[in-house]
């Protein structure tokens, strides 16, 4: 393949693997801290799109300007995060978190398929469209071809903030340190006085505020339908377990090989495309069994 | 209970003996009848305007004395609730609920389960919507009928006009649903295509993932690859993304695109399809369809479905407009051709043999395989204005019996055989819209 | 708990088991299902699915009795399945006792080939990792599309049975009779399985697999034998679930397939051998008619049910149950530990 093809499945796979990040980075967070792995994340996304929608077709009908669409995301997140999510944690799952992890997982799977009909019910089963955001930005040209700049520059500049966004969050301001406190040991945290409680509830939110922001940012270049959810959850799954538990960057480091894997397979090998996901997560377990960038857990004897 | 038992055991039997008393049967309170559609998930964007048609047809016929004088009543099965749920509800209507024909399916993978399941419950069904053709080419059914086209007559169609009017092109792509149709249909499609034009090139074979949320990476392959035209069977969510990515990122501006499936989105893809693209309708479907608009019935009813669901048709409703013209259709026949109040279930197979019947298109006749013979129309997008979205022009509609594969033979076999004089010779009536 | 009471108590519950009003139910519950086609022939598809789908979340509790938890495990579900169908695609008349064992094998081999690998793995990576083998393997029977018939799958023709070739009623009575046998043999001999040297080392990685280490004994061998016991478990639910649809398609190994396991696993109790079939059957009742009668909102009642009984009855259904029936207030601890 010549240079300017293998630049394109570059700019493809870095656009993909930005979108994947945003989704996978809310559902790191809440099983780095939480270790509930949030099936109903899915759910989230989804609602996110639709929420995004509704708003901006509610808007441009009313006449606003399409660019309008942008502050609408960050509302639908935000919603997402404090109608659906908080509620979720505060009521449910804060029910179980002594229970095992199995137990947990079936809670928030239970919460997915009520989430599934609820979109069903709330938003129907046609297909809705909405890429005003998309048309404001307008195309990019590059090598003869023609992307937009949402996909090609926006998203992946929102998925670097994001991550320094992130780390800087985590690791220098005192919230921020609570939670990692947490994350690392539970039981030392609280004993010093951390409120877990409210450590739990915080990072739900905020996990929730991204997957809802991750389908908002996702709905301008796609058609939503039931089951997108259902899609995005099980990469999101794979992302998580192969980049360690709670790793941030090793989230950012795999949605960038599973984007860039899946692009340039589309380019060489069409067929495999499918496949490349869950064969990244394989290998990458095969050499580090605790995840790219995941610590080997001491065992308590 | 003892008793209950055997009471219910001796009717049992009395009621499995009937049908051995040939001849008339008595005139039931109601036809029972079922039919299959997706009633959830991304192909409810078929299913459910297809129910919608459906309760407006029946409610019309039961309103004009139903046939003869016996109401018709309708249960709908939700193929989205998957295969085990829909084979056990379709025998549960059929042995219990006691459904005497059945329409099924929408999806062709739960025709070939469904089709089998008739033959062995010995009940009438009509396959109203799937395309695959494969069902008759493999095997001979007694129960079962098609009261619509196949891929291939749907395909050549295309084909067709294609050569019609862009002769000249030189390079072809395909992105198609990856499954039984997507699959199935490129087959027919490509087959046909080199049969004609054997010096056309393939540049790129793409099947993503049924439901896929993203053809970025797709559409930036094509770009750099520049094809004449561009193939897609897909429906639904996929060839909304679809055509609405290509059109943000001009995709459509530098290619021709064939949608043979398109006519069931042209009204929620808005202004984002441009003019100049190949739009099918599997089967002479569309709600402006130029000989029949004018007619009564079909503004009538047109004025119906609109009132009831706000949408324009598209051609499910088309589809289920022809199984219930043909359940009537072959109610009628077999009840005047037998001199009775009601035929029984070997009158009324009888009746389906050889059935013409005419839903909202032109009419359909069944041939001797119980496959259907429908004519197809094909158009070219426009957007005039008079509609918020796109309509269609240069519409031609081909004759479907020169179009389907004859009797016996095997489809990609046929349409390979084919050459370039098929082009003109067949049969078509064209319409500026 | 220690490992010393486990031993010496199954066969006091063996016994138990036999005078307990408990104990009565399951009997009078397998009578009821074979009566099933005589006394309420439009249930008989029903009841045969659910008994399938047992055999496979069965294969599910296995490993929960470990502590681990597959989210793949509809892998096996699938090979079963396919390879009974490709092997009817191609010898048309044969055997279905041909087709199920040459189902099994399929399901062990593969079990044996991932489960190599996976026993490496706890927790969520254990999980995570089945997820992943089954995903791969669902893409490609989606892919390989003239081989495998792709998403529309392969249909799964009627076998002979001892050479004959039987009607449709007739086969649905040998197959619903034929499953039966095998959920009562199966679910015995799992029973005595748990019972067994090979069982309760198996057991012990859930509760102390550290001490196993100490044994001198493999850990990663112990839980290969659960696995492979859980894998031709699934294999053998998967290939009288083909039979009895028809027909076999990549969503038998779809990830929410296992996820329903997992679901009917804890529903019915997480880790009873009776909670396995009494989870599938309630399932796929409720699933069945909610999609009937409430069909916009099916996922929404099943969702909730599962939540109710994590919240409220996290012994799932067998643990209901068991409260319900016990008399006997001189060993709540057995009984307990048992359950888990």
């Amino acid at each position: 393949m010549n240079f300017s093809i293998f630049l394109l499945a570059l700019f493809d796979g870095v656009a993909y693997a930005a979108l994947v990040f945003i989704v996978a980075l809310g559902l790191t967070l809440i099983f780095g801290v939480m270790r509930i792995l949030n099936v109903a994340h899915g759910s989230l996304y989804a609602i996110g799109a639709y929420t995004t929608v509704s708003l901006v077709g509610y808007f441009l009908a009313l006449g606003f300007a399409p660019a309008f669409a942008f502050p609408l995301m960050i509302v639908s997140a935000i919603l997402v995060g404090i109608v659906i999510g908080a509620p979720l944690e505060y009521f449910l799952l804060r029910r179980i978190y002594q229970k095992s992890e199995v137990l947990q997982l079936l809670v928030t799977f239970a919460v997915f398929m009520i989430l599934e009909d609820v979109q069903r019910l709330v938003w129907g089963t046609q297909p809705y469209f909405n890429s005003s955001a998309l048309q404001v930005l307008g195309n990019v040209t590059v090598f003869g071809v023609t992307y937009t700049a949402y996909q090609l520059i926006l998203l992946p500049l929102i998925a670097v903030v994001l991550l320094l966004g992130m780390r800087f969050f985590l690791r220098h301001t005192i919230i921020g340190k609570l939670i990692t406190a947490t994350t690392e040991d539970r039981e030392a945290a609280q004993s010093i006085g951390i409120d877990a409680d409210r450590v739990f509830l915080f990072t739900f939110v905020i996990g929730a505020v991204l997957a809802g922001l991750g389908g908002a940012l996702a709905s301008p270049t796609t058609s939503i339908l039931p089951g997108m959810g259902a899609d995005m959850i099980v990469l999101s799954f794979a992302v998580v377990a192969t980049a360690g538990l709670g790793q941030i960057e090793g989230a950012a480091l795999t949605a960038l090989m599973i984007g860039l894997g899946r692009s340039f397979a589309v380019y060489l090998y069409p067929e495999i495309s499918v496949l490349v996901p869950y064969l990244i997560m394989v290998l990458v377990l095969l050499v580090r069994p605790e995840g790219l960038f995941g610590s080997p857990a001491a065992r308590k004897i | 209970m003892k008793n209950l038992f055997v009471t219910r055991a001796a009717a049992a039997m009395v009621a499995a003996a009937l049908p051995l008393a040939a001849g008339a049967a008595d005139k039931p309170e109601s036809l029972k009848i079922g039919m299959t559609a997706f009633l959830t998930g991304p192909a409810s964007v078929f299913g459910v305007p297809a129910r919608d048609a459906a309760e407006i047809l029946i409610e019309n016929i039961n309103a004009a004395g139903g046939i003869n004088g016996v109401p018709v009543d309708i249960s709908f099965i939700d193929e989205g609730a998957g295969a085990e749920a829909l084979t056990s509800e379709y025998r549960r209507m059929v042995e219990s609920g006691g459904a005497e024909v059945m329409l099924a399916a929408i999806s062709s993978g739960n025709c070939q389960t469904l089709a089998p399941l008739a033959e062995d419950l010995q009940v009438p069904n009509l396959m109203w919507d799937c395309g695959t053709q494969r069902i008759f080419e493999e095997n001979d059914y007694k129960y079962v009928f098609r009261t619509q086209a196949n891929a291939t007559p749907e395909m050549l169609a295309t084909v067709l006009y294609l050569l019609k009017t862009k002769p000249d092109f030189k390079t072809i792509a395909v992105v198609n649903q990856d499954y039984a149709w997507g699959r199935d249909s490129w087959d027919i499609f490509i087959t046909a295509l080199k049969a004609m034009k054997p010096d056309v090139e393939v540049v790129a074979e793409f099947f993503p993932k049924f439901g896929s949320p993203d053809f970025s990476t797709e559409i930036s392959r094509l770009q750099a690859m520049q094809p004449d035209v561009i193939l897609s069977t897909s429906w639904g969510g996929d060839l909304d993304t679809f055509v609405q990515q290509a059109s943000q990122r001009g995709l459509m501006n530098t290619s021709t695109f064939v949608l043979p499936l398109a006519e069931s989105s042209l009204e929620r893809l808005g202004s984002a399809l441009p003019d100049g693209h190949i739009i099918g309708a599997r089967g002479d479907h569309y709600f402006l369809h130029p000989e029949r608009r004018n007619d009564e019935d079909f503004k009538a009813f047109m004025t119906q479905y609109e009132e009831k669901t706000g949408d324009v048709s598209v051609y499910p409703v088309f589809h289920a407009s022809q199984a219930i013209a043909a359940l009537k259709a072959a109610y009628e026949k077999a009840i005047a051709d037998n001199s009775v109040d009601w035929p029984s279930e070997d009158q009324l197979l009888a009746a389906l043999e050889g059935l013409t019947f005419q839903g909202l298109g032109r009419p359909v006749t069944l041939r001797e395989d119980h496959q259907g013979v429908e004519d197809q129309l094909m158009g070219t997008s426009v957007q005039t204005g008079e509609y918020p979205f796109a309509t269609m022009q240069n519409i031609m509609i081909f004759d479907g019996n020169e179009l389907t594969t004859p009797v016996g033979q095997n489809s990609i076999e046929w349409v390979g055989a084919l050459d370039a004089g098929f082009v003109e010779s067949v049969t078509v009536d064209t319409f500026e819209n | 708990m220690p490992t010393g009471t486990q031993s010496s108590k199954p066969s006091n519950k063996v016994n138990a088991r036999m005078t307990s009003p408990l104990s009565w139910l399951w009997i009078v519950g397998i009578a009821v299902i074979i009566a099933v086609p005589f006394l309420v022939p439009s249930m008989q598809l029903l009841v045969n699915f659910a008994m399938a789908k047992g055999l496979a979340v069965l294969g599910v509790t296995v490993l929960l009795r470990a502590g681990q938890v597959s989210f793949g495990h509809a892998l096996y579900f699938g090979i079963a399945a396919y390879a009974g169908a490709f092997l009817m695609t191609s010898m048309p008349a044969t055997d279905f006792f041909v087709i199920l064992i040459v189902g099994v094998l399929g399901a062990i081999v593969a079990g044996l080939f991932v489960g190599l690998f996976v026993v490496r793995y706890r927790g969520i990576f254990f999980g995570m990792l089945n997820l992943a083998f089954s995903m791969i393997f669902w893409s490609i029977l989606e892919k390989f599309y003239h081989l495998t018939g792709g998403a529309d799958g392969l249909r799964f023709t009627r076998p002979t049975v001892f050479g004959q070739a039987l009607d449709h009623v007739q086969f649905n009575m040998v197959l619903y009779y034929s499953v039966l046998v095998l959920v009562v043999a199966l679910g015995w001999f799992t029973h005595r399985w748990f019972a067994s040297p090979v069982g309760q080392l198996f057991q012990t990685i859930k509760t102390n697999e550290t001490r196993l280490e100490y044994l001198g004994i493999s850990p990663k061998r112990a839980l290969l034998s659960g696995y492979l016991l859980s894998a031709a478990l699934c294999g053998v639910g998967g290939v009288m679930m083909g039979m009895a649809q028809g027909v076999v398609t990549p969503e038998y190994v779809w990830w929410v397939r296992s996820a329903e396991m997992v679901f009917i696993a804890v529903l019915g109790g997480a880790g009873s051998v009776q909670g396995a079939f009494l989870g599938a059957l309630i399932y796929e009742v409720v699933r069945t008619y909610a999609s009937v009668y409430a069909g916009d909102i099916w996922q929404m009642i099943l969702g909730g049910f599962l939540l109710i009984i994590i919240l409220f009855a996290p012994g799932g259904l067998i643990g209901i149950l068991e409260s319900a029936f016990k008399r006997d207030t001189t060993k709540p601890s057995a009984k307990t530990g048992d359950r888990k």
